[in-house]
């Protein structure tokens, strides 16, 4: 039975401190979940099973040495951005394909994208000299465009901005040379116009709403000013929990997803989010301390990456619950509540694992 | 390993690395750097903007919302229900929660039409209307909605977001159009309305009393407004009331309208147009008070169509003017008892001064002649008779004697030319004619010819059947001018028992020998029961004795009228009948006008109305005083 298995499976090599972070985390999640749910047992028993899910495809994937997930890196990315095509012709989802239905499981081939995108670019610069030539960059670029658009086309502004970033950081990472990344940060200014010319009609909204969200404080402005009140009104130690007036009255929007931040805040202040983003920012500096004592270029610009991508998350949605960034669909990481986001983040998690328990140990 | 082509064509792994852990620094840098900035807003959000966002918060969990009080009901003298609230529904919007602005509110509006029975002029009107609620207040669309309608929406109210069926109690007048001309109707809130009133205590009244009592009391019959403070989620649904002050309800009003004899009055006056007032002499109370003929009110209740509207207005005979309070008629024969009554009182004629009447009279110096209703004149008459058989030259002489600035003078203090001071809104004061005011109106000077045909309520004087009702009460009870009331209690909330509210005296006419007054009315009696009386009909069968006086209002003038025979003259060209009657004679119990327009003369057509009236009133009186 042993011999059938590869070679490689053997004791846990977790990291204990990554692990404990996490945990810390999820559990405020699901207590703030409880909440932003009306007290929704059902729903937090839910994302306890997701997030089971999520935990034990981080367990295995921590097992898998960083060589075998790079070997497998390239039809990952492959599959990844089959199945993106296959939703921009099968998709389902109000308004927007983002979906795949496949009876049992819906699953958002997207948020696949943001594992397989870093790990592609990561792939590729594995075995190229660093930093990246133009040759290299130009075909980075490639690999991260593509998958970039195709999400941007289903339409989801959030995640293609996220999979862009998580690719870019890879490059940065890399040591991409700081004259060409000022350079693509101008053109990208540049281009912003051009951008709002392509936006689709409810993009251009948000970004409207975003601008001067009390011009239409009942339509798209609902959201934002709703979220800023339950974020206000929460003060320094928050209403309590269970005792949030604007989530219990269900003002905010979205509550329980991408705009669960706004409930913590009401109902846990100042104090509580500062907990959180702390937490967040140990998170981060854990997965570049692993970055940093990886084995080789591809695991250290994978986990660098991966790290450098969360706090995107982590600041887009802090963003955007607080009114100083424009909606767009990023749920808080691990907290926000659904299934696809939790499962891919924590499989990250378990490629930094991996990464971790193969490192080196000898500097 | 080295390579010695090219310094990059081989990997160096520490230089990688090193390369790494530069980039990683900075971009860990930047990552606290931005962490900071992110707290830095909720920092901002949650300690320095925390009082405002508080107040957002509360203002968002909290609604305050009227609590509307109940309208007062009213009853007639005899405790029916006149007036009366029914449970009804109403279809209001919020517009504000419609979605797409205003093309989506039209859009909604349009789809609404396909489910309820939805008027052009309904949306008007709530177009109109919107403008003085404020945002986010509910404004009505349509009220009293059919069980049918209601149903229809339920089915498809999560097609319409903003819209909702609200329970209300809506107005209802259980006698219809007999009781229109005095209560008038409740109809929706508008702008004047809304500027009239105190807006704080109409937050959620949508109707408002229009005209008739309904207006005049208003204020009485409203009540003032609650108001709770209740938690509600983002749907407006209320979750929890937190605080509660419960409205007062509007005072239930008893008029002194006994509608028995409204209705007694209502049936007499037949098909033609008229009215009929009747007071009680001892308080000034008004017992009936008929403008015939009538609307329905209910059909003005919530607001009714424009079509309907004009259909009313241009209805024969005007229903929607009130005849009662603003019909002006010439008194005609009816003001004979009053000018009799200011030659006594002025010393002029005593009881026993006797005129010769041959038919004829001429001011000295003219060859006009002013004729008696009878050819060749009643001979010898006194005051008495000369009121009994209705003689135009005893009164033709008496006026020239007296002038007509005496006339107005004495005239004026029983009300005539000026409002009686009812509490109904809308009331006409007629004209009592004077030399001032020929001057004045018409910048002519005044004919002797015009003091003659005063002297028996022709020419200028113009009454209401009101003015008329309430003269005859001043004269038959001694001289108590009373500003005559349609309230006669009113039971605040809570209270046990209705408070008497009685009328104000206006005037108490000076009575220089009460044995004038007694002449007159003894004039007045003889010519219900006189040998000679003009309204001896009225008499027969009757179970009390009457004084009255009967009257002409004349449409066009005749030039040899004796010529025509009365029943070929065109019937709207057929003068106006009145009759003024009080009963019984020894102790009034009601003072009455009567006025049927175009029917011809006062004994036949005013008459019996006034006795089926008088009638109504005093057989159910005069029964409930023997047990005593």
């Amino acid at each position: 039975m042993r011999r059938l298995l590869p070679a490689w499976v053997g004791a846990p090599r977790l990291d204990p401190v990554l692990l404990f972070l996490l945990l810390l985390i999820i559990g405020f999640g699901l207590v703030v979940l409880y909440s932003a749910s009306g007290q929704d047992m059902g729903m937090v028993n839910r994302q306890l099973i997701r997030l089971g899910v999520g935990l034990v495809v981080m367990l295995v994937i921590s097992q898998v040495p960083p060589r075998v997930l790079r070997d497998w890196t390239p039809w990952l990315y492959g599959l990844g951005v089959a199945l993106l095509l296959a939703t921009l012709v099968l998709g389902v989802g109000r308004s927007t394909q983002r979906w795949l239905d496949f009876g049992v499981l819906r699953f958002q081939p997207s948020e696949l994208m943001k594992l397989a995108v870093p790990m592609m670019v990561a792939w590729y610069l594995h075995s190229r000299v660093l930093p990246p030539g133009w040759k290299s960059t130009a075909v980075v670029f490639g690999m991260l465009l593509v998958p970039t658009l195709l999400i941007y086309r289903q339409p989801d502004l959030g995640t293609a901005f996220l999979v862009a970033a998580s690719g870019v950081f890879t490059l940065y990472l890399a040591g991409l040379r700081w004259r060409v990344l000022f350079g693509f940060a101008g053109l990208a200014t540049a281009t912003a116009p051009v951008l709002w010319l392509v936006m689709k009609e409810y993009q251009r909204n948000r970004v409207r709403t975003f601008l001067n969200p009390e011009a239409d404080p009942l339509g798209h402005g609902w959201n934002i000013i709703q979220s800023k009140i339950a974020v206000g009104s929460g003060g320094l130690t928050g209403k309590g929990w269970l005792n949030g007036t604007q989530s219990n009255l269900e003002f905010i929007p979205e509550r329980h997803t991408d705009f669960i931040l706004a409930v913590l805040s009401e109902e846990f202040g100042l104090i509580g989010v500062s907990l959180l983003m702390l937490t967040y920012m140990l998170v981060i500096a854990r997965g570049l301390y692993i970055a940093s004592i990886a084995r080789d270029t591809g695991s250290r610009l994978l986990a660098g990456a991966l790290s450098l991508t969360l706090f995107v998350y982590v600041l887009v949605n802090g963003g955007m619950v607080s009114g100083v960034l424009p909606v767009v669909g990023v749920p808080l990481p691990l907290i926000s509540y659904g299934g696809t986001s939790a499962v891919t983040l924590l499989a990250g998690f378990g490629m930094m694992m991996s990464i971790y328990g193969h490192r080196k140990f000898i500097r | 390993m080295i390579d010695y082509k090219g310094q990059h064509a081989i990997k160096d792994e520490r230089d990688e690395r090193r390369l790494f852990e530069v980039r990683a620094w900075v971009g860990f840098v930047c990552i606290v750097l931005l962490m900071l900035a992110l707290l830095g807003r909720y920092v901002w959000l949650q300690v320095f903007a925390f009082d405002s966002y508080v107040t957002r918060s509360e203002n968002n969990r909290v609604a305050v919302r009227p609590v509307v009080p109940n309208r007062g009901v009213i009853y007639d003298r005899r405790g029916r229900v006149i007036a009366e609230n029914q449970p009804a529904y109403r279809l209001e919007i919020v517009p504000e929660k419609v979605p797409g602005k205003l093309s989506g509110l039209e859009a909604l509006l349009d789809e609404l039409a396909n489910l309820i029975d939805l008027s052009d002029d309904d949306r008007k009107a709530f177009h109109k209307s919107r403008g003085n609620y404020r945002s986010f207040d509910s404004v009505p669309l349509k009220f009293k909605l059919s069980e049918r309608e209601v149903a229809r929406f339920a089915v498809n109210r999560h097609r319409f977001q903003g819209v909702d069926v609200v329970p209300y109690l809506s107005r209802h007048y259980p006698h219809g159009e007999l009781l229109a001309h005095i209560l008038g109707y409740t109809g929706r809130l508008d702008e004047d309305d809304i500027s009239a009133v105190d807006e704080g205590n109409y937050r959620g009244t949508r109707t408002i009393g229009k005209i008739g009592i309904e207006k005049f009391q208003e204020k009485e019959l409203h009540g003032i407004s609650g108001f709770e403070r209740v938690e509600t989620n983002v749907l407006g649904r209320v979750l929890k009331v937190l605080e509660r002050k419960d409205a007062i309800p509007g005072m239930d009003l008893v008029l002194s309208i006994d509608v028995a004899v409204q209705q007694a009055a209502w049936e007499a006056l037949g098909d033609r147009p008229g009215s009929v007032v009747a007071i009680d002499p001892a308080d000034g109370s008004v017992i009936a008070l008929v403008s015939k003929p009538a609307y329905d009110p209910n059909a003005f209740v919530g607001g009714i169509s424009q079509k309907a509207y004009s259909e009313i207005l241009n209805a024969p005979g005007r229903p929607l003017f009130n005849r009662a309070l603003n019909g002006g008629y010439e008194p005609g024969s009816t003001l004979k008892p009053f000018v009799g009554l200011a030659g006594l009182e002025m010393d002029l004629v005593t009881a026993e001064t006797r005129v010769f009447s041959n038919g004829n009279f001429y001011i000295q110096g003219y060859d006009r002649p002013y004729r008696d209703w009878k050819d060749g004149g009643h001979g010898w008459v006194d005051i008495r008779s000369a009121l009994e058989q209705s003689v135009n030259t005893y009164f033709y002489q008496l006026a020239m004697n007296m002038g007509i600035d005496r006339m107005h003078d004495y005239l004026a203090q029983f009300g005539f030319g000026s409002v009686t001071g009812i509490d109904v809104p809308g009331e006409g004061k007629g004209l009592l004619p004077s030399r001032d005011w020929k001057r004045s109106a018409l910048g002519e000077p005044w004919y002797p010819g015009e003091t003659v045909i005063a002297g028996i309520g022709q020419g200028f004087n113009v009454v209401t059947p009101l003015q008329l009702a309430n003269a005859v009460t001043a004269l038959v009870n001694g001289g108590t001018r009373y500003a005559p009331r349609l309230l006669y209690a009113a039971k605040p909330a809570g209270a046990e028992k209705a408070r008497r509210v009685s009328a104000p005296v206006e005037l108490q006419i000076p009575v220089r020998d009460p044995q004038d007054w007694q002449t007159i009315l003894e004039g007045m009696e003889l010519v219900v029961n006189g040998t000679r009386g003009t309204a001896r009909k009225v008499a027969v069968d009757a179970h009390f004795r009457t004084g009255g006086k009967t009257g002409t209002a004349q449409v066009y003038q005749l030039e040899a009228r004796k010529e025509d025979n009365p029943d070929e003259v065109a019937e709207h060209l057929r003068d106006h009948a009145w009759f003024i009657a009080f009963a019984p004679v020894d102790a009034p119990r009601v003072a009455i006008a009567v006025v049927v327009e175009h029917g011809g003369g006062g004994s036949t057509a005013a008459a019996p109305v006034a006795r089926v009236t008088l009638d109504a009133w005093l057989d159910q009186e005069l029964e409930r005083e023997i047990p005593r």
